[in-house]
């Protein structure tokens, strides 16, 4: 098998593929990116925390116009993963508006974006249906 | 001298046309406004004592000083300022907030932009993905990640932003979004300052092209240039001026900028609800009026899902209530609560650092009963919103003058 890295530090890829957030260890507030304080209440300290890997369609946009390079259509969604917030693409879903909705039931799902020079897959995410 | 308990008028203001202005620059686009605020107060640049200056795409530059070397130099203070689509409010918070402090008597605050052609904002995240993977940025990211983790660009983001509200209260279509741009794309055919000014049918709008579902072409905020500028002066200054200065001044009871505070997933999709919400709240307060009493707004109906979610956002409508609020016919013209009856970003055109004064000029023609075809008969107070993402709120309450 190819050697994999994930496109982003946050997706944890193996068996049981997962997002990882930098949970506040004082208010419990969630962040994907580096931290240097909570921006919730200010507290310093953080520790990684799994995010579920089912949730909920909150919002979604069908973008069908994007820069150069972007294939498109794809859906863009905002995912309650039991109550913390991820954007993602929706996939595995015909995006268009009689199969994408609010309130769709989605879990995370992993798929190739593509292979460098040295044979190493990028491994990106996205939700996809529930038991569709 | 002013004191902190001074009151903030409107002495003039100006706006160029919103359109395609090829052969000028942002030197002399931010010139004409300003020269027509000066013009519109009755006073010259030997008045003013200091400049709030906005522009978002050439920030680097000394716009102000630029119109200076132009129209007046002065030596007085020159504050550039970018503060995203928010960046005229801001800039003309600056100078009102110089009145205030009592470090000058006459402020001047413009925003100019040149926008024409500039396609999709945002959403250029994506450089070349290298030839081997490696992670770079905050999220350690080895490819670009707009479109591929989300949208980043402007009219996607707002898209969710309005589907979000139709998940939580309903009542929300493809359709009724399409309808509040059908409205504004009537509302600027009586504009002549708009940058588009012909009308357009539902289906037209919702058949045109679909940039990011649920907005198409034309329920996205047009590109375009424009300026647009105004004059400030104290409550005890305006006292010393002419009766006919005194009877065209347009009193700012509320002038509030707020930024967003945190909540779960505002860093995941940006909230411009609390943050406008906040800035309404702060603002009716300050100018002592209620959403009730507002014969227009100005809103920042970027993409037509914006508009409807600061209906509710402004409290123009009861909590969870603006699809129903804009199906009883509320915000055209002829309804309770006219909103954007300049045709508003979407018809009369968005060069962002000029739509933050364009708003208030807007309202204050009103106000002064110099609205021309597009009069709403009797206006007394009006209310101007803008957000800038990232995110960025100026809200200006103004009335007309008893004088």
């Amino acid at each position: 098998m190819a050697k994999q890295i994930p496109l982003v530090d946050y997706l944890v890829l193996g068996d049981d593929p997962h997002l990882v957030a930098h949970e506040c260890t004082s208010c419990g507030a969630r962040f994907f990116d580096r931290r240097n304080a909570c921006a919730s209440c200010g507290n310093t300290a953080f520790k990684p925390a799994d995010v579920a890997t089912t949730g909920e369609v909150r919002t979604f946009t069908i973008v069908s116009f994007a820069a150069p390079g972007i294939p498109v259509p794809y859906v863009a969604a905002v995912v309650d993963c039991e109550g913390t917030s991820v954007r993602g693409n929706l996939i595995n879903v015909t995006p268009d508006a009689e199969h994408v909705s609010t309130g769709m039931k989605v879990r995370l799902a992993t798929e190739v974006i593509g292979t460098d020079d040295e044979g190493t897959e990028a491994v990106g995410f996205g939700f996809e249906p529930l038991g569709g | 001298m002013a004191s902190a308990s001074e009151e903030l008028w409107i002495l003039g203001i100006d706006m160029t046309k919103f359109g395609k202005h090829p052969d000028k620059d942002i030197v002399d686009l931010a010139s004409e406004a300003v020269q027509g605020a000066l013009a519109d107060a009755g006073v010259t640049m030997k008045d003013i004592g200091i400049i709030g200056a906005g522009n978002l795409m050439m920030a680097m530059a000394p716009t102000g000083q630029m119109v200076q070397k132009q129209l007046g130099q002065t030596g007085i203070p020159v504050y550039n300022v970018s503060n995203a689509c928010a960046t005229g409010a801001t800039a003309l918070r600056v100078a009102a907030m110089a009145v205030k402090a009592g470090e000058t008597d006459m402020g001047l605050a413009f925003g100019v932009e040149k926008l024409a052609g500039a396609g999709l904002l945002a959403g250029g995240s994506r450089s070349a993905d290298s030839n081997t993977w490696t992670p770079h940025g905050r999220y350690g990211a080895v490819a670009a990640v707009d479109g591929r983790i989300g949208t980043e660009i402007m009219p996607g983001v707002f898209a969710q932003i309005g589907l979000e509200y139709g998940h939580k209260y309903g009542g929300t279509s493809f359709e009724l979004f399409a309808k509040i741009a059908e409205k504004n794309h009537s509302h600027s055919t009586l504009n002549p300052k708009a940058a588009y000014t012909k009308k357009m049918s539902l289906d037209e709008i919702m058949n045109d092209v679909m940039i990011a579902y649920p907005n198409t072409r034309p329920m996205c905020s047009a590109n375009c240039d424009g300026a647009a500028a105004a004059v400030i002066v104290s409550g005890s200054k305006l006292k010393t001026l002419s009766k006919e200065q005194q009877k065209r001044a347009v009193k700012i009871s509320a002038s509030i900028l707020t930024t967003d505070p945190f909540e779960e997933a505002c860093q995941i999709l940006p909230n411009v609800n609390t943050l406008t919400r906040n800035a309404a709240n702060q603002a009716y307060e300050q100018a002592g009026v209620g959403p009730a009493d507002l014969d227009l707004v100005e809103l920042h109906d970027c993409f037509a899902t914006a508009e409807l979610v600061h209906y509710d956002n402004l409290m123009l409508c009861e909590e969870g209530g603006a699809a129903d609020f804009f199906n009883s016919g509320a915000t055209w013209r002829d309804g309770t609560t006219p909103v954007n009856v300049s045709g508003g970003l979407e018809s009369k055109g968005h060069p962002i650092a000029a739509t933050g004064i364009a708003n208030i000029w807007e309202v204050a023609q009103h106000l002064r009963g110099e609205g021309g075809d597009r009069q709403i008969e009797g206006a007394k107070v009006g209310l101007a919103h803008v957000i800038g993402l990232g995110s960025a709120c100026g809200v200006h309450i103004l009335e007309k003058s008893a004088a």
